[in-house]
C-alpha cells in the first residue's frame, strides 16, 4: 500500500515540555549507542500530541535519535498505525474488519461509517469531527465485532450500539469502552464456565484505566500520568570518575609492553588503553581494587573483563620477567 | 473439564484484584528466588522435562530453545525477548494474560531470563494494545518497587532488568527476527537466518525470542513440577492452554483448557456450543488465519492439539479457533485472509509481495464465481510458489488456508462459477 507524506504540512514540530522529558525518559530503556531502538514510541508519542505524523515531527525526532531523516520516514510509513495526514479533529475510528470481526458484522459498522462519515477511508467528514478506516485484526476476537476509537477498544457492538456511540462523541460525550453487551471482558456471555469465584473489581483492565484516565480520544501532552519510568543511574561513572588510576601521557623510555600478552586484550583494547594512558604492565599491577572496579566499569567496552580475566594478577607476572600460558601462545605467535 | 485449581491463569478475566499483592495472593512470586538458586540447569531442565511447546504457533520445545544459548559470555550481553505482539488474526490470548494476569508473564520474565542468562528483558507489545501496555507498564513498576526486578532480583542474586517496548501496527513484526528489526529501530523485515537469534539476535547478541504464554507458564511449572503439567493432554502436547474462540458459536470467550480437549467439549462447555446446533457448523479455523480450515465432518472428532491437528493437514497454531456455521459464506471469508496478508506482507521477498496481491486477486473472483474452472488449479499451483520460497513463513502462512480452502470447499467453489456461467447450481440438482 503506498504511504506517502501529506500534500500540506506544518511549519514546524516541538514536543510539549512533558512529551520532551517523557521521550527522553524511554531512551534511556535501551544500551548507549542504541538510542534508534526508541523512534517508533516517539514517532507514537508525536501523532498522540498532534493527531497525525508531520514532516516536520518526523524529521525533530530524526535529530532527536541522530539517525537520517530516510531511516526514520521509512519507518513511519512502514507501520500502519502512523497517520500520515490530518484525522477528524475528535476521533479517528478503526474498525476491525477482519475475518473474525466479518463474520460477526463488521462490515455493517464499516457501512455506517461511510454513511455517518466520509465515504471513503480516510476522508474527513464534513463537520470535520471524524475520519474512519478498516484495519486489520485489532485482537480482540471473541469481543467481536470492535472497533479502536483514540486508546480504547470499544467491543461487542451492534450496528444500532456503534451509531449512538458515534452520536455521543458528535455530542462531546466519551462513552465507557469494552464490551458493550453488559460482559466483563472475554468470559462467555451466557455465565462464567470457570474461575467463577469472582471478586470485586468494577471493571477489566482495559476500562479500568480508561475511568482513571479519562483520555481516550484526548491529544497527549504528557502530564496526563507522571513519568514512571525510571532513567538509568549516572551515578556510576561520575562517582567512580574521581578512583581511576593514574596514566602516563606517554610511554616510558624504551616503549610501552605489549599489553596483548594478557589475556582479554586484543590489538584494538591495547590501542583503547594506550590512548587512555596506560602503557606499562607495572601500571596495571598496581591498581587496587577500586581501580580495578573503575577500569571494569570505565575502560572496557565489555563491563567486568579487567576483573573477569584478572589483568592485574596477569600484569603483576608480566611485569617480574615471568610468563602465564597465554602469554607464551602470543610469544608463539599462534595469537596475533 | 479442566479444574480450577488446574488453571494457571487465575485471574484470566480480570475479576480479581490485579494488582502485585492480588497476584501474590493468587499464589505468584512464591519462593522465586529459591527457584532461581536451584541453578540454570535446573530450570531449564525443568521446562525441557514438562514438555513445554511454544505457544506462539510453531509448537517448538520451549526448554531446547532456551539450551541454544551460550553458557558463557563471550563478552556480549544475552537478552530475553518477549513476542507480546499478538496479531494472528483470530487471537486474543495474550491481550488477557498482560492486562489481567502481568506478573505470571513478569515472573515468568524473571526466570526465563535467569534459564538463558539474560540479565536484561524487552516485552514487544503490538502498538494497538494501548490500554495493555498501560497496565503491564504498571505492572512492571510495582515490581520494580517491591524489588522483585531489577538488582538481585527478588532476592535471588540473580540482576534482572525488564523493559516494555511498543510496534505501530505490522502483523510481520510477529515474526521473530522481523521483531528484532523493529525493536532496533527499522522496519520490521525478517532477517535470513541462520544466523538464529541464540548466536547472533538483539543488537547482535544471543537473544531467545518467547511468546508471552509460554513465558507465563514456566513459574507454575517450576511451583507445580513439570509431572503435573506432564499429567495433562497427550504425549509430546502437555499442559493447559489458552484458547480463544471467536465467531459462531453462542458465547465467544478466551478460557485456559488441557491441550487435547476435544474441540467439541471446548465449544459446548464453555461457548454455549455452536450458533444453531453442531448441525449447523461447516467449518472451524483451528488455530488462527494462519491455518488451513477443517470442515465440519472433520472439525466433529478434532483434538485440539498440535499433533492431531498437524496430521489432518492443519495446525494448532495460536489455538484462535474461529468457527463458522452454515450461513458462512466460507469462500469470502478465506478471502478475508488473503486480503490481509496482503496488507501485511513485508515486501520484502518478491513471490510473498507479489504472490498475496495475485492470489487476494483470484480469490476476489472466486467470491463472486466471475473466473473460469482452470483458475481453480492456477490459484493452487501459485500458493505452491510462494509457499516455502520466501525469508520468513508469512508466504507460507498465505498459501495455506487458501489450499485448505480448495482441498475441503472445491465443490462450493466450483459451483458457484458454473451457476455465474449457466444460473443453475448442480449439486442441488443431485440431492
Amino acid at each position: 500500500m503506498l504511504r506517502r507524506l501529506h500534500s500540506e504540512q506544518p511549519d514546524s514540530f516541538a514536543f510539549t515540555a512533558a512529551n520532551q522529558a517523557w521521550a527522553e525518559a524511554q531512551l534511556t530503556k535501551f544500551p548507549e549507542g542504541r538510542q534508534a531502538s526508541g523512534v517508533i514510541p516517539l514517532l507514537w508519542r508525536a501523532q498522540e500530541q498532534e493527531g497525525w505524523l508531520s514532516k516536520p515531527a518526523i524529521e525533530s525526532i530524526a535529530d532527536m535519535l541522530g539517525m537520517a531523516y530516510i531511516r526514520v520516514l521509512e519507518v513511519a510509513t512502514f507501520y500502519f498505525m502512523f497517520q500520515l495526514k490530518p484525522v477528524g479533529s475528535v476521533a479517528h475510528i478503526q474498525i476491525c474488519g477482519t475475518t473474525s470481526c466479518m463474520l460477526c458484522g463488521s462490515e455493517d459498522l464499516i457501512g455506517i461509517c461511510q454513511e455517518v462519515i466520509a465515504k471513503n477511508a480516510h476522508e474527513i467528514s464534513a463537520d470535520g469531527k471524524f475520519s474512519w478506516e478498516e484495519v486489520e485484526c485489532l485482537g480482540a476476537c471473541t469481543n467481536a465485532p470492535m472497533a479502536q476509537i483514540g486508546k480504547d477498544y470499544y467491543e461487542d457492538l451492534t450496528a444500532e450500539k456503534f451509531r449512538d456511540l458515534l452520536k455521543a462523541f458528535e455530542n462531546g460525550e466519551v462513552p465507557t469502552p469494552g464490551p458493550q453487551n453488559g460482559r466483563f471482558a472475554a468470559e462467555p456471555l451466557g455465565g462464567l464456565t470457570s474461575l467463577k469465584d469472582k471478586t470485586g473489581e468494577a471493571a477489566n483492565g482495559s476500562v479500568a484505566l480508561a475511568n482513571a484516565l479519562g483520555d481516550t480520544i484526548k491529544r497527549i501532552q504528557g502530564d496526563e500520568v507522571p513519568i514512571i519510568t525510571k532513567p538509568k543511574p549516572k551515578t556510576k561513572t561520575a562517582a567512580a570518575a574521581g578512583q581511576g588510576p593514574t596514566m602516563l601521557d606517554g610511554p616510558r623510555e624504551g616503549g610501552g609492553d605489549d599489553l596483548k600478552k594478557i589475556k582479554g586484550v586484543g590489538p584494538k583494547l591495547e590501542a583503547d588503553l594506550n590512548d587512555k594512558g596506560v602503557w606499562h604492565y607495572d601500571q596495571i599491577a598496581a591498581w587496587t581494587e577500586a581501580e580495578v572496579k573503575w577500569a571494569d566499569d570505565n575502560l572496557v567496552k565489555f563491563k567486568g573483563r579487567v576483573s573477569r580475566d584478572d589483568w592485574v594478577g596477569q600484569a603483576k607476572l608480566l611485569a617480574e620477567g615471568g610468563d602465564t600460558a597465554f602469554s607464551k601462545k602470543v610469544d608463539k605467535g599462534d595469537v596475533y | 473439564m479442566l479444574d480450577d485449581k488446574d488453571r494457571i491463569f487465575t485471574n484470566l478475566y480480570g475479576m480479581h484484584d490485579r494488582s502485585l499483592a492480588g497476584a501474590r495472593a493468587r499464589g505468584h512470586w512464591d519462593g522465586t528466588a529459591g527457584y532461581i538458586q536451584n541453578g540454570r540447569d535446573w530450570v531449564v531442565d525443568q521446562v525441557k522435562a514438562s514438555g513445554l511447546r511454544g505457544r506462539g504457533g510453531a509448537g517448538f520445545p520451549t526448554g531446547l530453545k532456551w539450551s541454544f544459548m551460550p553458557k558463557e559470555s563471550d563478552g556480549r550481553p544475552s537478552y530475553l525477548v518477549v513476542n507480546a505482539d499478538e496479531s494472528e488474526p483470530g487471537t486474543c490470548k495474550d491481550r488477557e494474560i498482560m492486562r489481567h494476569d502481568p506478573h505470571t508473564l513478569i515472573e515468568g520474565c524473571l526466570i526465563a531470563g535467569f534459564g538463558m542468562g539474560a540479565n536484561a528483558g524487552y516485552i514487544y507489545i503490538r502498538g494497538e494494545f494501548i490500554r495493555e501496555r498501560e497496565a503491564l507498564q504498571i505492572a512492571i513498576d510495582e515490581c520494580y518497587d517491591a524489588g522483585l526486578l531489577g538488582k538481585n532480583a527478588a532476592g535471588s542474586g540473580w540482576d534482572f532488568d525488564l523493559y516494555l517496548h511498543h510496534g505501530a501496527g505490522a502483523y510481520i513484526c510477529g515474526e521473530e527476527t522481523a521483531l528484532l528489526e523493529s525493536l532496533e529501530g527499522r522496519k520490521g523485515m525478517p532477517r535470513m537466518k541462520p544466523p538464529f537469534p541464540a548466536g547472533a539476535g538483539l543488537y547482535g547478541a544471543p537473544t531467545t525470542v518467547n511468546n508471552v504464554e509460554s513465558i507465563a507458564v514456566v513459574p507454575t511449572i517450576l511451583r507445580r513440577g513439570a509431572d503435573w503439567f506432564t499429567s495433562m493432554g497427550r504425549p509430546n502436547n502437555h499442559g493447559t492452554k489458552l484458547f480463544g474462540i471467536s465467531g459462531h458459536v453462542n458465547n465467544p470467550c478466551v478460557v485456559e483448557e488441557s491441550m487435547s480437549i476435544p474441540l467439541e467439549e471446548l465449544l459446548d462447555k464453555h461457548c454455549g456450543g455452536v450458533r444453531g446446533g453442531w448441525k449447523n457448523l461447516k467449518a472451524v479455523i483451528p488455530g488462527g488465519s494462519s491455518v488451513p480450515l477443517l470442515p465440519a465432518d472433520i472439525a466433529k472428532d478434532a483434538i485440539m492439539d498440535f499433533d492431531w491437528l498437524r496430521e489432518q493437514q492443519s495446525g494448532l497454531g495460536t489455538a484462535a479457533v474461529i468457527v463458522m456455521d452454515q450461513s458462512t459464506d466460507v469462500i469470502k471469508a478465506i478471502w478475508r485472509l488473503a486480503k490481509f496478508y496482503k496488507h501485511e506482507s513485508c515486501g520484502q521477498c518478491t513471490p510473498c509481495r507479489e504472490g498475496t496481491g495475485w492470489m487476494m486477486r483470484v480469490m476476489d473472483r472466486l467470491v463472486t464465481g466471475e473466473a473460469e474452472l482452470e483458475e481453480i488449479d492456477m490459484l493452487l499451483s501459485v500458493t505452491k510458489q510462494v509457499e516455502g520460497h520466501t525469508i520468513c513463513a508469512l508466504g507460507d502462512a498465505a498459501a495455506w488456508p487458501i489450499q485448505g480452502l480448495v482441498r475441503h470447499f472445491r465443490n462450493e467453489i466450483e459451483d458457484r462459477i458454473k451457476y455465474q456461467k449457466t444460473g443453475r447450481v448442480s449439486s442441488i440438482a443431485a440431492e
